[in-house]
């Protein structure tokens, strides 16, 4: 929208109107000149340090220059896997009560007021939830097992509000013509509501997948450990995260370890990006649809 | 929906029930158990010194439990994280919605998103490794974990966050409110200000509050630049501690599994709970009222 050619702006107006345009730019230049310089000056150490025996070492504290985030990403990777693992069939058939089972009622309301109220709780406080009820009440102990209980209950919020909308954006008439066929209501949302919304809802779990990798805080209270050579192999035992091998590496005060906690955000981030990116693109794809 | 004719829906049904129940269940856990320890806690130590001492020194011979260092460190990282990044968001919202190209628009804004998914502890390593020592060169006298360090990088971390919500709320003003302006000879600055950032305002505070929200939070971020020093003076080129902090801190080591230090833990992460519901209660009225007006 432009204003109006017509209308006579006197000088000062239109210094005005020059000085709020030059200011709003310039906000937007400073906020990606300052998240450039940030990101290049993080990462630009850690660059040399980048090959494949980097993805395939396992940390080491004496030799640095050997170190790798080999098992770090193990345990990310089942840690996250364990998360969905919970965390999306729950999600899912949660938001399959609330948008298509629950009647309006007060209850559905004070539920749902609920979940947006979760999504916004910091991670940390799922960590002594976690600690709380998972590691010392249930006795899971400081393992896997209690990393993904504690992140599935951290990304389910996320999980639940994701799918609720998808179901929300399926055409009433496909739900009607399935019905008017004689469909009874759950053959309806298993062949036609759920497949139409399918890949929104993959959208959304993608987020979440991505949120529950680089999240570090919530596992540091249930007791993941900081360094550790040997890579999980069942629930029972002990792990890292790659946030967690940054965040002990970066605590070294000595410079070699810095450069590998550079070099394994470099990871990370490419890591998150893609998969940031692929649940991005394909959203506006289906939003487009 | 009603009447389910076969037989097995019923129990279907019946498991979607019990998902929903899960997330009410989250919620009562978290409550219950952050509850369950701090009374527990103030069975020992005296709500009045947890409300009133003015350090915090639970390692000590002769510990002390006041919460105020911690709320003053959160305190610190949310002013200075606020002063950098709402301003600044305001702003960046402003040119994307009423200045950009719709082309430029539809770039920057996945790429908000994208930072947005850029985890904390990478930006806690950056305020380590790039901010603190930029503080330095410019002559600050600022220590190796300084809580201007951690409001910085904690507002840089929040700032895609206010551009892109008070983005929405700029944007859903509806497009008659400014072409009435623009009809009666407003400029364009005339129109973002006095119509649009007016209309928009609710909108416009609700994403302030989850930003701030969201600073209260903020853990390895804070953790990595800021500190672990707990203290009731307000200087920023010293090391504070934030209520996160706190926790990631004694979590780190081997987290006490008993006894006060354990409880400790919990009364702090009450607090914070406490808080950041509290400010989230308040951004969805805002939300609310935002969306009754337009």
């Amino acid at each position: 929208m432009t204003p109006s050619p017509f209308s006579s702006v006197s000088a000062g107006r239109k210094f005005k109107d020059k000085f709020v345009h030059a200011l709003c730019l310039t906000a937007v230049l400073v906020g990606i000149a300052f998240l450039v310089v940030v990101i290049v000056g993080g990462i630009r150490d850690g660059l040399p340090r980048l090959s494949l025996d980097f993805l395939r070492n396992p940390p080491n504290p004496r030799r640095p220059e050997q170190a790798g985030v080999f098992v770090a990403m193990m345990g990310s990777l089942w840690v996250v896997g364990l998360t969905l693992l919970i965390a999306v069939p729950v999600g899912v058939a949660a938001a399959i009560y609330l948008e298509e089972i629950a009647r309006p009622s007060r209850t559905r309301d004070f539920v749902q007021a609920n979940i947006a109220n979760l999504a916004g709780v910091p991670s940390i406080v799922y960590g002594l939830l976690g600690l709380a009820v998972f590691v010392r009440a249930m006795q899971v102990g400081t393992n896997l097992l209690a990393a993904g209980l504690t992140m599935a209950v951290l990304v389910l919020p996320t999980v639940i509000l994701v799918t609720q909308e998808a179901l929300r954006m399926v055409p009433r008439s496909i739900r009607e013509a399935s019905l008017a066929l004689g469909g009874t209501p759950w053959q309806t949302l298993i062949r036609q509501t759920l497949p139409t919304s399918i890949g929104t809802i993959l959208t959304g779990i993608i987020f979440a997948a991505a949120r529950a990798i680089g999240e570090t805080a919530p596992l540091i209270v249930v007791g993941a450990v900081g360094f550790i050579v040997k890579s999980p192999s069942n629930l029972t035992d002990s792990y890292t995260v790659l946030p967690l091998q940054i965040y002990s590496w970066s605590s070294d005060p000595k410079k070699s370890f810095q450069i590998n906690a550079s070099a394994a955000i470099f990871v990370l981030i490419v890591v998150l990006t893609a998969m940031n990116l692929t649940a991005i693109v394909l959203r506006n794809k289906l939003q487009r649809r | 929906m009603k009447g389910l004719r076969f037989y097995g829906e019923g129990s279907l049904t019946l498991i979607c029930l019990f998902a929903a129940i899960v997330s009410v269940a989250t919620t009562l856990g978290i409550i219950a158990s952050l509850l369950f320890e701090t009374l527990g806690f103030f069975q020992k130590v005296p709500i009045q010194e947890f409300l009133t001492a003015d350090k915090w020194t639970p390692n000590f011979d002769n510990p002390q439990y006041g919460i105020r260092p911690l709320l003053t460190g959160t305190f610190m990282i949310v002013i200075g994280s606020a002063v950098v990044a709402l301003p600044l968001g305001l702003l960046i919202a402003i040119y994307l919605s009423e200045y950009a190209h719709p082309q430029v628009r539809r770039i920057v804004k996945p790429l908000l998103e994208l930072l947005a998914g850029i985890p904390s502890v990478v930006f806690g390593f950056f305020g380590l490794i790039v901010v603190t020592p930029f503080l330095k060169r410019i002559g600050l006298p600022v220590e190796t974990f300084n809580a201007l360090s951690g409001s910085i990088i904690v507002g840089i971390m929040i700032l895609p966050l206010v551009a892109s919500l008070s983005e929405d709320a700029i944007a859903s003003v509806p497009r008659g409110t400014r072409e009435a302006a623009y009809g009666l000879g407003a400029s364009r600055a005339e129109v973002s200000i006095t119509v649009v950032l007016r209309s928009a305002i609710s909108g416009i505070i609700a994403s302030f509050i989850l930003a701030i929200s969201r600073a209260v939070g903020e853990t390895l971020a804070v953790t990595l630049a800021a500190g672990a020093n707990p203290t009731v003076a307000i200087d920023f080129t010293q090391a504070i501690q934030t209520m996160t902090a706190y926790i990631v801190e004694v979590s780190k080591g081997d987290a006490p599994r008993s006894g006060v230090a354990y409880q400790a833990l919990f009364s702090v992460g009450l607090t914070l709970f406490v808080i950041t519901l509290a400010l989230n209660i308040l951004a969805q009225r805002f939300v609310k009222r935002f969306q009754k007006y337009s």
